[in-house]
């Protein structure tokens, strides 16, 4: 069983990565922490958010930089993360099959096997719905199915690119209450984000991030209280950061 | 129109009688044809998902060959079969010519371009879908590849219909290499070209129904085998 | 579940295919290459239950045109050729394919038109004349033009009518590269004048306006010959089962099998 500290820290240094002809992260540092904390990612579309997760899981490979796990388990650093995508994709079958899946994909049998996805979902609230099809469930049942089938792999890491953005407010809820729970158990979660409300109630550390580069990192009461970045304020402040972009940008990009 | 009511009763007499010899020769379409579509089907299947999954030169080559050879004459195969397993042919020392094997085999060049061009297109779409959590969740290999045919299984046995429909209904690949010998390689299509060719256009007419029937009936036991899994299973 | 039984299945029809195709095989038994007319006239399945019931020696029968049997038989693919080409026939032998050529029976062929008769050829005795009276009124006449005995004969008679019916080829003279029957049901709808064997003639179901104009010129006689294609060149080949049959049809038995050939209360082949 794997704990926060097995691969921890993450370390992504000079990350650069291009799609379509555009830079998207542009040479890019950041250091997550062994430290059990829920640190979500905010900012524009287009932002790089999403890449940025995908780049530290593992999934997209960056033209120019690295991505370091420091832990003392770094070896095994791919079966001591999980992610939850914006959609989920489940497999053809029951969701109880879906679970199943995932376990036997990290070797994981047995009592055991069926052990964990009995509590998996109990905790999720799924145990009605094992045996129904995954692909006929609701859309927010489908996305709690999703987290669940990341959470019973018991990963150190767990990231979510806006796992709620397609979910009607209880729905949310919901995942946002499995969320805390799972960061209670140890687990360093990070998560990209929309919706600002749900940034303060969820976020111990919030990443402005803008244009492929991080504006802004910064305790999540300190942010709310005042970003020191003048992007990060109007984006807090819901100003289009668009027609504000060239003449702030110059002066950035310059420095 | 006389011939067709005509047709219709004598397709109906013979079911109804259950003419031994109607008999033999549907038998032995299904065993050519089902044989065809199954060898068809451990050829096909696979090379169709390598072509979906790996990348190698020459595969954007394969991928149109195969689309090619899916419209490729059933005569033409035939012409070449024979040519490989006649007496003077390279295989014609395992005495195939005029054998039902030999039938299969050219049912099998002719099944294989679709049951693996459908396959590919079926297993590259879902592997589309499931590559970026697949790889999340460190699937091995093996274990992708087999969740990506179960999958995609109804699909795939569409695949296999589409394969079968066209192994039961030429006539061309079967009447060279089959010679349309009777209780030997006769089977539905060379009886009624025989048929045809004897004038008796009500009694073609009557088999071509059957035929048509006989596919139907294995249509509907797929198509209704497809929705009872997907109602249980979910689509 | 249910693809497993499904594949379950189908192994089952495979394997089972494969059995049957080889159970099959070990009941000896010869392979005839023949022409359309004999198979379609229902000339063989009247007398090769016979031959098979007095010998045990199974005949598989594939009907192809003449040119195709010969170059079957060439191949080494079939035990026996019969066929209806003497010319092809003779050459067969003296190339070294087969050993020697037994007629075995004979019929004749017969110029069918439609009822009208737009070439005014009804009775007319001599089948040279006859075509001849085709070609000057450019009536439609369908050819087999598939290299088969009948084709060639045709194309003989042309010769000899000092017509070259190629030159109409696609007005008048319609080439269609297809078996007699096909033959057959295209002059029918068409309305066109052909040249077919009796056998096929009196076994053909869909004549429709179709009907016997000139027959009886010796220039129609249709001559069927056996070859047993020699061993020595295809050692392969069954030749004491293919002698066998060819010995029968040339005994009292055999003759007596394809005399008793009728359809319609009328006697189809003649043997030697």
């Amino acid at each position: 069983m794997s704990g926060v500290g097995d691969i921890l820290p993450l370390e992504l240094a000079g990350v650069s990565l291009t799609r379509g002809g555009k830079r998207v992260l542009k040479d890019l540092d950041l250091t997550l922490s062994a430290e059990p904390s829920r640190t979500l990612i905010i900012g524009p579309n287009g932002a790089g958010k999403s890449l940025l997760l995908k780049v530290a899981h593992g999934l997209v490979t960056p033209e120019r930089g690295t991505v370091r796990w420091h832990g003392a388990g770094a070896g095994a650093a791919r079966r001591a993360q999980a992610m939850v995508f914006q959609r989920p994709t489940l497999l053809r079958r029951s969701a109880r099959a879906n679970l199943a899946f995932a376990l036997r994909a990290r070797g994981v049998g047995g009592a055991e096997r069926e052990r964990r996805i009995d509590e998996i979902l109990n905790r999720t609230g799924l145990a009605r719905l094992a045996h129904a099809p995954a692909r006929a469930l609701s859309f927010g049942e489908q996305q709690r199915l999703a987290l669940a089938r990341a959470l019973v792999l018991r990963p150190a890491v767990l990231f979510l690119d806006e796992p709620t953005a397609n979910l009607d407010p209880a729905a949310g809820h919901l995942v946002e209450e499995l969320i805390n729970r799972a960061c209670g158990e140890g687990i360093k979660v990070v998560m990209t984000c929309h919706d600002l409300n749900q940034v303060r109630r969820l976020a111990d550390e919030v990443i402005f991030l803008h244009r492929g580069r991080i504006k802004e990192r910064a305790p999540a009461e300190q942010f709310f209280a005042g970003p020191e970045n003048d992007l990060a304020r109007a984006f807090l402040a819901g100003e289009p950061l668009w027609w504000r972009r060239r003449s702030i940008y110059d002066g950035i990009e310059e420095g | 129109m006389d011939e067709v009511r005509q047709a219709f009763a004598q397709a109906l007499a013979l079911l109804v009688e259950r003419d031994a010899r109607l008999l033999e020769i549907i038998g032995l379409s299904l065993e050519v044809s089902l044989s065809a579509v199954l060898i068809a089907a451990l050829i096909g299947l696979p090379l169709g998902a390598l072509l979906a999954l790996q990348r190698f030169p020459g595969r954007k080559v394969a991928i149109v060959a195969l689309n090619v050879m899916m419209g490729l004459p059933p005569v033409v195969v035939g012409l070449v079969v024979y040519l490989l397993v006649s007496r003077a042919g390279p295989l014609g020392v395992l005495g195939l010519l005029f054998t039902p094997a030999a039938m299969i085999a050219a049912q099998v060049v002719l099944v294989v371009p679709i049951v693996a061009s459908l396959a590919r297109q079926v297993i590259e779409s879902l592997w589309e879908e499931y590559r970026e959590t697949f790889r999340s969740l460190a699937v091995p290999p093996v274990m992708a590849l087999a969740a990506l045919l179960w999958d995609a299984r109804f699909a795939l046995v569409t695949a296999l219909l589409a394969g079968f429909g066209r192994a039961i209904a030429e006539v061309g690949a079967v009447m060279i290499v089959g010679g349309n010998i009777d209780h030997v390689t006769r089977v539905m299509t060379t009886a009624i070209a025989l048929e045809v060719s004897k004038g008796n256009l009500s009694l073609a007419l009557a088999l071509g129904l059957v035929l048509i029937g006989l596919s139907l009936a294995i249509n509907i036991a797929a198509y209704g085998a497809k929705e009872l899994g997907e109602a249980r299973r979910g689509g | 579940m249910i693809g497993a039984a499904i594949s379950r299945r189908l192994f089952l029809a495979a394997s089972s295919a494969f059995v049957v195709a080889g159970a099959r095989a070990d009941a000896p038994f010869i392979t005839v290459a023949s022409t359309t007319s004999t198979q379609n006239s229902g000339l063989f399945d009247h007398i090769l239950p016979r031959f098979t019931r007095e010998s045990g020696i199974a005949v598989r029968v594939v009907a192809v045109g003449t040119g195709a049997a010969l170059r079957l038989a060439r191949n080494g693919d079939a035990d026996v050729l019969i066929v209806h080409h003497r010319a092809s026939e003779e050459a067969f032998v003296a190339a070294g394919f087969g050993r020697q050529r037994h007629e075995v029976m004979h019929n004749d062929f017969l110029l069918v038109g439609p009822k009208d008769d737009p070439a005014g050829i009804a009775g007319e005795a001599n089948v040279v004349q006859a075509l001849g009276a085709i070609a000057r009124t450019r009536a439609p006449f369908a050819s087999r033009g598939d290299d088969s005995g009948t084709h060639r004969r045709e194309q003989a008679l042309w010769r000899e009518a000092g017509v070259d019916p190629g030159e109409a080829s696609g007005l008048w003279y319609r080439e269609l590269g297809a078996g007699m029957g096909a033959t057959l049901n295209l002059a029918a709808a068409l309305g066109a004048y052909t040249l077919t064997d009796r056998g096929t003639w009196l076994g053909f179901g869909n004549r429709r306006n179709l009907v016997v104009l000139s027959e009886g010129d010796s220039r129609l006689r249709n001559t069927y010959a056996a070859i047993l294609v020699d061993p020595e060149r295809h050692p392969h080949v069954k030749a004491v089962a293919g002698q066998r049959f060819i010995d029968w049809l040339l005994s009292p038995a055999g003759r007596a099998a394809i005399e008793s050939f009728e359809i319609g209360g009328k006697r189809l082949f003649h043997a030697r």
